[in-house]
């Protein structure tokens, strides 16, 4: 058998010459020359335009130090088709992006039109090792056996075997570090307590009172006194008002007040916050996947994935003319969670 | 008195009458009769009330009835206030040139009098939101607070930084970054078509420049450096990677494998 090199037109190799083989190795192509094999002229082009490139990503990274140095980092320009943008930025990023990139073409436009193309036949080696390899081997890890005294010390071998087995269960206990579970947290929102049922404006905290509100107006609310910003992720609701003749059922006019309703606005499909609100067609999509509620109609789901319809919060007004929420939302508002029990 | 009757006869005494009954006439006049600006005042603006009629009558009418009352073609709009009409004219949006999802904004068709005309007239029929004036949607308010206000109830539908996005049905939330100042104070202020209203009640006065201040602060900044893709995220980033860059990756793999002449 030989190995190693064998130059192109390699007809009739030892290996490929099975005895009896229906296909016979057809052998290399033919190996035509390039332009730039027969050409010195466009060989010598070739070279110049591998040292154009190179010299270019020279001269590029010596701008990228220029304008690293020089720019002020404040600084912005306008440039065609990509409007005013950050002058340093744009510069390094022209810069080192064209220099690594000149590297990048000259070498592969050197290896396709300079170095040698003649085609060859590197035959693999078998993988097996030697048989004395082998007994080798073998002889080695017998005698680290012997010299690490397993054989004699029965204690090391049995105890090493149960700290093993039982390391395992550092990694398993700390998993309980993915808790507590819930409990009732998911079910309720900060409105099922009576000293949090005034609503106020989500920005500045102000009551509402009915009378700020146009036909057609939505604003953002939240309970007053928020204890952590984790119950605005729950508690947070929408108020809109409606022309109360549009309002499809008596039951819903009766959880507003005048036309006023409030709805979670917290997606019952993953728990993004809602506030794509159409005011002609009183619907509500969800900007991440386009559940579409009519709050005209108890927050029904009209199109996209969510599986529930849009928590209504029974409102009305105190006292003093300020809206309060009646009571806490009939179901939990947000994702379905694991242990909720109807979906 | 005895001289002043006895000269009752005297020939100039009917002209002496005369003279000071006209006196007294003129004085009483010019003490009671409204004062003269205020009666050009009244003129202007029953003039520009008058013009916007007639703008209404021909360009606005046909769809949104002969007093505003709304026609099967249009809705109403008396009541709607000078704001709406200005947002609507304004921008271009009225009159409607073709019935689809929403009215865009184009072209307007009236010159700024016109429409302050027309908004006139319409507010003259039964009230409603003035235009604002430059002082309440100048963009000196409170940037902090404006942004914190856009991102609770504006973002949703108009990206973050005011990009603007699709709705449903072919509606859509239009790019603020162009937008001129006073035509979002009013739309705020009146919900344009889908558009919820922002009353005076929910976002204040001080709160609508707070947003304006935020639009206009947000789309004045520069872009960090690059493409910036429209400025809307991972929609337009994703199709320019799995389109432009990995169409020059996949040339660039074929010219590493071509077989060199």
């Amino acid at each position: 058998m030989s190995y190693g090199i064998d130059t192109h037109g390699g007809h009739g190799t030892d290996l490929a010459q099975v005895e009896g083989d229906p296909f016979a190795d057809p052998g290399l192509p033919h190996h035509t020359p390039r332009r730039t094999d027969i050409d010195a002229r466009a060989a010598n082009r070739a070279e110049r335009q591998v040292a154009g490139l190179f010299g270019l990503s020279t001269i590029l990274t010596i701008g990228f130090i220029v304008a690293f140095v020089s720019i002020d980092k404040e600084d912005t320009m306008y440039v065609v088709g990509l409007g005013t943008i950050n002058s340093l930025n744009f510069a390094l990023g022209v810069t080192l992006g064209g220099s690594l990139l000149c590297i990048g073409f000259g070498a592969i436009h050197w290896a396709r039109k300079l170095m040698n193309a003649e085609e060859i036949v590197d035959y693999r080696h078998p993988m097996k090792s030697s048989p004395e390899d082998t007994a080798d081997a073998l002889e080695l890890a017998k005698q680290g056996v012997a010299d690490s005294a397993l054989p004699r010390r029965k204690l090391i071998w049995t105890s090493l075997i149960g700290a093993m087995a039982l390391f395992p269960l550092a990694p398993v206990i700390a998993l309980r570090d993915l808790g507590p579970l819930p409990h009732k947290k998911l079910r309720g929102t900060l409105w099922d307590k009576p000293e949090h049922r005034e609503i106020v404006h989500a920005n500045d905290e102000r009551r509402l009172k009915p009378s700020d509100f146009a036909l057609g107006t939505m604003i953002s609310a939240k309970p007053n006194d928020l204890e952590s910003l984790e119950d605005l992720a729950k508690a947070a609701i929408v108020l809109i008002k409606i022309n109360p003749q549009e309002i499809r059922s008596k039951e819903l006019a009766d959880r507003g007040y005048r036309g006023i309703l409030a709805y979670s606005k917290i997606c019952p499909h993953a728990g993004c916050p809602l506030g794509l609100y159409e005011d002609e067609t009183h619907h509500m999509l969800c900007p991440c996947h386009q559940s579409t509620f009519d709050l005209a109609d108890f927050g029904r789901v009209v199109f996209g994935p969510s599986a529930r319809n849009l928590p209504t919060l029974a409102i009305t007004v105190d006292d003093e003319g300020f809206l309060v929420a009646k009571g806490g939302f009939d179901e939990p508002v947000g994702p379905t969670f694991f242990e909720r029990g109807d979906a | 008195m005895k001289r002043l009757s006895a000269r009752r006869r005297h020939p100039l005494a009917g002209l002496v009458v005369l003279l000071l009954a006209l006196g007294a006439v003129g004085g009483l006049y010019s003490a009671f009769a409204p004062s003269g600006t205020a009666e050009a005042a009244d003129d202007a603006s029953s003039l520009q009330i008058q013009e916007g009629k007639g703008l209404y009558i021909t360009s606005c009418s046909s769809c949104h009835g002969l007093n505003a009352e709304g026609t099967s073609d249009g809705p109403e709009i008396a009541g709607l206030g000078a704001a709406a009409v200005d947002f609507q004219v304004g921008t271009g949006r009225m009159p409607l040139q073709s019935r689809e999802g929403q009215a865009p904004a184009k072209k307007q068709l009236f010159t700024e009098e016109e429409t302050v005309a027309i908004a006139a007239y319409v507010a003259s029929l039964a009230g409603g939101a003035p235009i604002p004036t430059a002082e309440q949607y100048a963009a000196d308010g409170d940037l902090q607070e404006g942004g914190e206000i856009f991102r609770t109830n504006c973002a949703s539908c108009h990206n973050f930084i005011g990009k603007g996005g699709a709705l449903t049905r072919g509606k859509y939330a239009p790019n603020l970054t162009g937008s001129d100042p006073k035509h979002i104070y009013e739309a705020m202020l009146t919900g344009p078509e889908s558009m919820p209203t922002f009353s005076d009640g929910v976002l204040t006065p001080e709160q609508k420049k707070d947003v304006i201040t935020y639009i206009k602060t947000i789309a004045a900044e520069p872009d960090p450096g690059g493409y910036a893709a429209g400025r809307i995220g991972p929609v337009t980033e994703g199709l320019l990677v799995w389109t432009v860059v990995i169409g020059a990756l996949i040339g660039a793999a074929v010219w590493l494998g071509a077989k060199p002449s």
